[in-house]
């Protein structure tokens, strides 16, 4: 199992060719107060950069990308009713969604924990 | 780029880490910290201080100023007593809202304080248009807002006239020994006060408003979610050069006399539309999922035809839910009214609800 960090401040925790993915610690403090996650449903395909997801926040509303081309196969449907776990654990139970990935090679292009926390500063 | 100003209580906003941004100009605390949603509930059960220096001061000194002030506003401020203040507007020859304002009578003079990106306007305005009047605007004091059920006893620990003051009153007092003018009133439907207070004595006078242990600070995001959940306009978004008074439901602001005698910029269209009714009109919108609407969202009614769009909008920490402002056409006004809001292109069950969303909590 490996963890990948992308640009737009999403991690994605990879066990084969599936996945679990959700915001960075560093996303949840930018975002302040987060009031509610637009999630989709189970069985939507995606490519890497599309939207696919929306988090609200008492300050804004901040898109969620996808960092790979996947499919949903499940969806935290517990941050419906605690949108704000994600700001009390978002690299942990309020990870967003479990995903398969469909171009493993996507995973090249993104970073290991070490590089996001270059990225980040 | 125009250079961006600071505020005499910038050091401290740092200090406290506070995030500082850009706002109208000025670089500004949009939170600390406790974050915006902590903020505005320590507003709503204790007390918070914010720091509004951005907003414009100005005396107005001269004969017969509160007449002369009726010549651009809709409001009876020559009948404003000593020591009141009365909430107003200038008006454009249209009938819209040039900017909304505080007017206090001080006695030997008036005290104003106007919109911070509406400086530039509203002082050339007065002086070009008030005869006889010298407009003074002060860049020499900090305005400090203490609010909240808690307010009363942070500024009257330290300044027993304030205790004194009903809402919408305000005086000049010693705090720590330095004059500052005090007002009970404020833009977050609590009770509280606005403090003027010398550059110098800000900080020293702000820190001991803080020690008192029920007053925290908070930034505009907390002050801004406040003024929404109380219903009270915020100018460039819910007001504007032209939405009219009537429109934005400010009828109340404009006293009897003023709405009989007309006798300010646009008072042909503002009579008109108390009258007959305005053709739109400025309403609570109370989303029924959790998705906030924010400003720009369009309004459908339930069939589906465009009737208005979302001024104000986002969650409401007391409410506990997303909340908006926003203008719909006359027919769809009532509240009860079930409409859709447009948001990310899937429309979302809402209801026209009656204003404020949470109740006004000041000392009359």
């Amino acid at each position: 199992m490996a963890t990948y960090y992308s640009e737009e401040h999403e991690w994605i925790d990879v066990d084969g060719d599936t996945a679990t993915l959700g915001i960075t610690k560093h996303a949840a403090e930018q975002l302040g107060d987060v009031v509610f996650v637009e999630q989709q449903e189970v069985g939507d395909e995606f490519e890497k950069d599309d939207e696919i997801g929306v988090i609200e926040s008492v300050k804004a509303a901040s898109e969620l990308y996808a960092p790979v081309d996947g499919e949903i196969t499940e969806v935290n449907e517990a941050l419906a009713d605690n949108p704000g776990a994600l700001n009390d654990d978002p690299e942990g139970e309020a990870w967003i969604y479990k995903i398969k990935i469909t171009d493993a090679s996507q995973l090249e292009d993104l970073m290991d924990e070490a590089g996001y926390k270059a990225f980040i500063g | 780029m125009t250079d961006v100003k600071r505020t005499p209580l910038y050091d401290l906003h740092v200090e406290l880490g506070g995030k500082m941004v850009d706002f109208a100009g000025w670089e500004m605390p949009v939170q600390y910290p406790a974050g915006i949603m902590a903020e505005h509930n320590q507003c709503r059960e204790k007390a918070a201080l914010f720091d509004v220096s951005h907003m414009g001061q100005v005396i107005l000194r001269g004969d017969a100023v509160g007449e002369k002030l009726e010549t651009l506003c809709p409001q009876a401020y020559a009948t404003l007593k000593e020591g009141k203040a009365r909430y107003g507007f200038f008006t454009n020859v249209n009938g819209g809202i040039m900017d909304d304002l505080i007017v206090s009578n001080a006695g030997d003079q008036y005290f104003v304080v106007v919109n911070a990106a509406l400086r530039h306007q509203d002082i050339p305005h007065m002086r070009d248009n008030l005869d006889g009047v010298e407009v003074i605007e002060i860049f020499d004091r900090a305005l400090v807002a203490v609010q909240g059920p808690a307010a009363e006893n942070v500024v009257g620990a330290l300044c027993i006239a304030a205790r004194d003051l009903k809402f919408m009153e305000t005086t000049v007092a010693e705090i720590n020994g330095v004059e500052c003018r005090i007002s009970r009133l404020g833009y977050t439907g609590e009770d509280g006060y606005e403090i003027s207070i010398p550059e110098d004595k800000a900080i020293e006078i702000t820190r001991a408003f803080l020690a008192h242990e029920d007053c925290e600070p908070a930034g505009l995001g907390a002050r801004d979610s406040l003024r929404l959940e109380a219903g009270l306009c915020l100018y460039g978004n819910d007001i504007d050069q032209t939405t009219s008074p009537i429109e934005a439901s400010l009828g109340w602001a404009i006293q009897k006399r003023r709405k009989e005698e007309g006798g300010f910029p646009g008072a042909a269209r503002i009579q008109r539309e108390l009258a007959e009714g305005p053709a739109r009109k400025l309403v609570g919108i109370k989303p029924a999922g959790r998705a906030p609407a924010r400003q720009g969202v369009e309004i459908q009614s339930a069939n589906g035809a465009s009737i208005g769009q979302i001024t104000s909008g986002g969650f409401g920490p007391t409410v506990g839910g997303p909340v908006a402002m926003g203008y719909v056409s006359a027919g769809h006004a009532e509240p009860g009214e079930t409409v859709n809001l447009i948001i990310r292109g899937k429309p979302q069950p809402a209801e026209i609800v009656a204003l404020p969303f949470v109740k006004q909590n000041y000392k009359r």
